[in-house]
């Protein structure tokens, strides 16, 4: 399932390659080592514009900055002895928006030492997979009308924006996927180089420090830590 | 069509994908510093929720490229259609993103 929806959405990417007059190989070389698909598409779009290589870079790094907290709050789910540390290093590199939230699903309730496989064999499926539709989306792009690239480059925000829909039981996770959707927009007209990195760290941390208050107070000082993962 | 791999994007594709991995291997280098049941990695959890949605929200409301040129009215719509058809439907995800796509498609084709 989640091959499918990713694969439509780099079928998206793969127009948009085209369109930016790049080769197919370009973005094949961008789905595999870049292999996260915001800051693909604000690369080719910024490339297209006929932006500065440090701008383009500066607004990649800046759309992925959210590795860092996924990254962060994922590796330790996937820890179990016996794997060395160029293990978590692979495993980083494929940390992105479908494989980390059924990662963030499924780890918990594997045993340890399986959590790695899972996480490595879930997203070689998914990668593979839009390999093939980024290069199928390039030459889908001259073959369809315009309206239908418009609508596969749709699909990704529409897709991640369900993926978290369904994500969203635990309170703390709740607040700070709706405080993150209001501050992200909001806080881009105010200061939009630096405004998704504002918008995790108020909004995350509203969220996070919310939940706690709310907790201690219904329950007490003994109250279980709540949170985001889980 | 461009020449395969000319230099100039090739350094961009290059760039790109090193400035992503540069957050991953951080995050690796970080969790490796931090008690594994610490609280501090709820909040980080807590953040990473936050900035995606930011991100997500901006790409509907705020999106480049292409989807620029539709409007936000139909775009807003669409994302509201596409959660309630998911929901409807106890998330059905092809459900709820084909209703997303067909509904600014059509609204864009209707009113464009």
């Amino acid at each position: 399932m989640p091959a499918i929806v990713l694969g439509a959405s780099f079928l998206g990417f793969g127009a948009l390659v085209r369109e930016a007059g790049l080769s197919p190989w370009h973005g094949l070389l961008s789905t595999a080592l870049g292999w996260a698909l915001p800051g693909q598409v604000a690369m080719v779009e910024l490339y297209a514009a006929g932006a500065s290589l440090v701008a383009i870079l500066a607004a990649v790094a800046l759309t992925n900055a959210r590795l860092l907290p996924m990254t962060v709050s994922l590796m330790p789910l996937l820890r179990a002895p016996g794997f060395g540390r160029a293990a978590y290093y692979l495993a980083a590199h494929f940390v992105a928006v479908t494989g980390w939230a059924a990662a963030m699903r499924q780890a918990p309730l594997l045993p340890a030492p399986a959590r790695l496989p899972y996480f490595l064999g879930f997203v070689l499926v998914i990668w593979a997979s839009s390999l093939a539709a980024t290069a199928g989306g390039y030459y889908l792009a001259g073959a369809v009308p315009a309206e239908v690239t418009l609508g596969l480059v749709f699909l990704n925000p529409i897709y991640f924006m369900l993926v978290f829909a369904a994500d969203a039981r635990r309170r703390a996770r709740l607040l700070a996927l709706v405080l993150g959707a209001l501050a992200g927009p909001l806080l881009y007209l105010v200061a939009t180089d630096w405004s998704l990195l504002l918008t995790g760290l108020l909004a995350g941390s509203l969220a996070f420090f919310g939940d706690r208050w709310w907790r201690r107070r219904r329950a007490g000082p003994e109250a279980p830590e709540g949170g985001c993962r889980g | 069509m461009a020449e395969p791999l000319a230099f100039w994007p090739l350094l961009v594709v290059l760039g790109g994908a090193a400035v992503t991995y540069a957050w991953r291997a951080l995050g690796v280098l970080l969790s490796d510093r931090i008690e594994a049941e610490s609280a501090v990695f709820e909040w980080v959890a807590c953040v990473a929720y936050a900035l995606l949605a930011g991100l997500i929200a901006r790409m509907i409301v705020l999106p480049l490229g292409p989807l620029a040129e539709t409007a936000l009215s139909h775009r807003v719509a669409a994302a509201v259609i596409s959660l309630a058809i998911f929901f409807l439907t106890r998330h059905n995800l092809l459900l709820g993103i084909g209703a997303g796509v067909g509904a600014l498609t059509l609204l864009t084709l209707g009113w464009g």
